[in-house]
């Protein structure tokens, strides 16, 4: 008992876990509630006000912003391009992650300096990302236009215009979206990938399954539930984002390339309706609050397997 | 069926000689055991006969064809592996119906070679369960499933009992072979377990450091040890051995005897044994004790049935005697069993 009493009052403090979880969630309970959970309930709050940058009154005025962003045509632009986006973006990701991280679990020379440079796009700042890449596509000095037209394949009349028309930009803003995004899904595809054991993959070649079949029958449904987390992680990451749209194109060309969080962020800051931003800021908040439950469920799957 | 031969077969991984040239055949339809220490290259073996290992020199020879450049699916083999490698995604059917699947085996045909293969095992009543929710044994069961459906010329088992609990092994081990001799295909089995080894083998490939040292029948290998390590490996405690004065003189502790009583009598090596300590094992008592005269108080065990009248006291010094007949020598420098010679 001598050793017990000299332990201390922290000491006996830090041994009671129900106190010492309290005491560790609490700075990021704080911090939730300060940065994320204010600032969500006065977006709910503002969605449902006459509020704008400036007023001096508030009123209530039930769902009367949401009524008026359905009828705004660039509203529907942008819930529209929202899931072009998401969607193309993450079924591109996909494939080209599981082909990433299929060459990355072979052996080669150099391999963690490749995988290295994969985590690079992720790692990296993306305002700087998508300034490089506004360089790339830019109008006039376009690295790819110059250099196909210096090999032949562009003639003297192809310019495209990267992200002067509607379907090529967003075709742009998807490439570098995948740009983007590629090497996280590749890493998490890449541990899911590495988890299942050398036997499975030798049993699957001793019963006579050929790359394809092993593929599509084995690995793939193995690492689903990693997939689906990649895929989930991604597709919140698509819906909420809006650096590279506000740096690359500004949601234009005629707002053909807005999504909703860019537009909610012109309409509300630059355009100083707050009401009316937060109205189209929260529009897919239950459909991400599905997509976030869902991930959980597949990740919780995931531990059990 | 089919037979497997290796001819001078090796493996290296990097400067690590993990199969050093082994040269082995197999029957027609016997169960040949791949018997070893951890790390003595048995499972490289065995992995290279099933095409998941390149060798590195030698050929592997299948029903009297060299498959070295054939993929494992086009060896016509099956394999069961330790953690058994059962798709965890797909129910116990699914699993059994893959190689059939795989092989283009129409669905009605395939529904009814996994049932007879389910049958073989009793599993019939797991078919819709998913591996996670199965016991070991039943998992056990239906690797092997798994590996028969196909009906393939050769099997591959790779300690497939290791990871049942020490009951269970028994009975799988009676089920294993019974099966196999029902079936009748060429089997190996690789295994560091001696008893599993000595129990099911029709014939033991003994190896060590990637090295055969000796292939025969499990009473072959126990009573004539081809060298130091074999005798050293096999038996439990393993056969004694003391340096002679020129040779390495062995014998079985359970040939080993006090003289009193003994009938090998006029026609054995009666040797001063001191003893040391006392192990009751129930059925048998063993003795640890240390030999004079002309080993010099190297150490030996005597295994003695403990119906036997002995009276055992510290540091008493006994005569034990073992029989002429029961005495193997060996090399004192290359290890390898050499003719019989006075002591």
């Amino acid at each position: 008992m001598a050793a017990g009493a000299r332990i201390g009052r922290y000491g006996n403090l830090l041994d009671r876990e129900d106190w010492l979880a309290r005491l560790m969630l609490s700075p990021a309970i704080l911090y939730i509630a300060a940065l994320i959970g204010f600032p969500f309930f006065l977006a709910l709050f503002y969605s449902v006000s006459d509020i704008t940058v400036g007023s001096l009154g508030l009123g209530f005025v039930g769902l009367e912003n949401f009524r008026e962003i359905f009828q705004t045509p660039a509203f529907r632009v942008a819930v529209k391009n929202t899931f072009i986006f998401a969607f193309g973006s993450q079924a591109i990701v996909l494939v080209l992650a599981k082909i990433l991280a299929l060459a990355l679990l072979k052996d080669f020379r150099g391999k963690w300096i490749v995988r290295g440079l994969i985590l690079l796009p992720w790692v990296a700042p993306v305002s700087l990302g998508a300034i490089g890449w506004m360089w790339i596509l830019d109008s006039i000095y376009s690295v790819i236009n110059w250099t196909l037209r210096a090999v032949g394949i562009f003639g003297p009349e192809t310019w495209p215009m990267w992200l002067g028309f509607p379907n090529l930009a967003l075709s742009s803003i998807i490439a570098i979206h995948v740009w983007r995004l590629l090497p996280l899904a590749t890493v998490i595809l890449l541990a899911g990938l590495s988890s299942i054991p050398q036997d499975i993959h030798d049993a699957a070649s001793v019963d006579g399954a050929g790359f394809w079949r092993r593929e599509f029958e084995i690995i793939i449904p193995m690492v689903l539930p990693i997939l689906g987390v990649a895929a989930l992680f991604g597709i919140v990451f698509a819906f909420t984002d809006m650096i590279v749209i506000y740096v690359l194109t500004g949601g234009g060309p005629y707002d053909s390339t807005q999504v909703l969080a860019s537009l909610a962020f012109y309409t509300g800051i630059d355009g100083g309706d707050l009401a009316e931003g937060a109205a189209i800021a929260l529009f897919l908040f239950p459909l991400l609050v599905a997509v976030a439950f869902l991930m959980l469920r597949i990740a919780r799957r995931a531990e059990v397997t | 069926m089919a037979t497997v031969e290796t001819i001078g077969i090796r493996k290296y991984f990097g400067d690590v000689k993990a199969v050093d040239g082994v040269d082995l055949k197999s029957e027609e339809g016997e169960f040949l055991v791949f018997l070893g220490p951890s790390g003595c290259g048995k499972t490289t073996l065995l992995r290279m006969i099933a095409g998941l290992e390149q060798p590195t020199d030698g050929d592997i020879v299948i029903g009297e064809v060299v498959v070295n450049h054939l993929p494992p699916r086009a060896r016509g083999i099956a394999m069961v592996f330790q953690s058994y490698a059962l798709y965890p995604h797909k129910t116990v059917y699914q699993n059994i119906a893959f190689p059939l699947k795989a092989s283009g085996m129409r669905r009605e045909d395939r529904n009814k070679r996994v049932e007879w293969a389910a049958g073989l095992f009793n599993i019939e009543r797991l078919l819709h369960r998913k591996p996670r929710a199965l016991s070991g044994g039943e998992r056990q069961r239906v690797a092997l499933a798994r590996a028969v459906v196909r009906e393939p010329n050769l099997f591959l088992l790779d300690e497939p009992l290791s990871n049942l609990d020490a009951k269970l092994r028994a009975s799988a081990r009676d089920e294993l072979l019974q099966f196999q001799r029902r079936i009748g295909t060429t089997t190996i089995y690789v295994t560091h377990d001696q008893v599993e080894a000595m129990g099911m083998g029709d014939r033991i490939a003994v190896m060590d450091t990637g090295k055969l040292r000796q292939l025969g029948s499990p009473q072959e290998i126990y009573d004539n040890p081809a060298d130091t390590f074999v005798a050293g490996f096999l038996g439990s405690p393993p056969m004694n051995l003391l340096e002679g004065e020129d040779a390495v003189v062995g014998f079985r502790p359970e040939a080993f005897l006090p003289s009193e009583g003994s009938h090998a009598g006029e026609n054995g090596f009666r040797l001063p044994f001191r003893l040391k300590r006392v192990e009751s094992l129930g059925a048998d008592r063993l003795i640890y004790g240390v030999v004079g005269g002309p080993f010099r108080d190297q150490k030996a065990i005597a295994r003695l049935s403990s119906n036997l009248p002995f009276a055992f006291r510290v540091d008493e010094n006994c005569e034990f005697v073992v029989a002429r007949k029961d005495v193997r020598f060996f090399d004192r420098e290359t290890g390898l069993r050499t003719d019989p010679r006075p002591i």
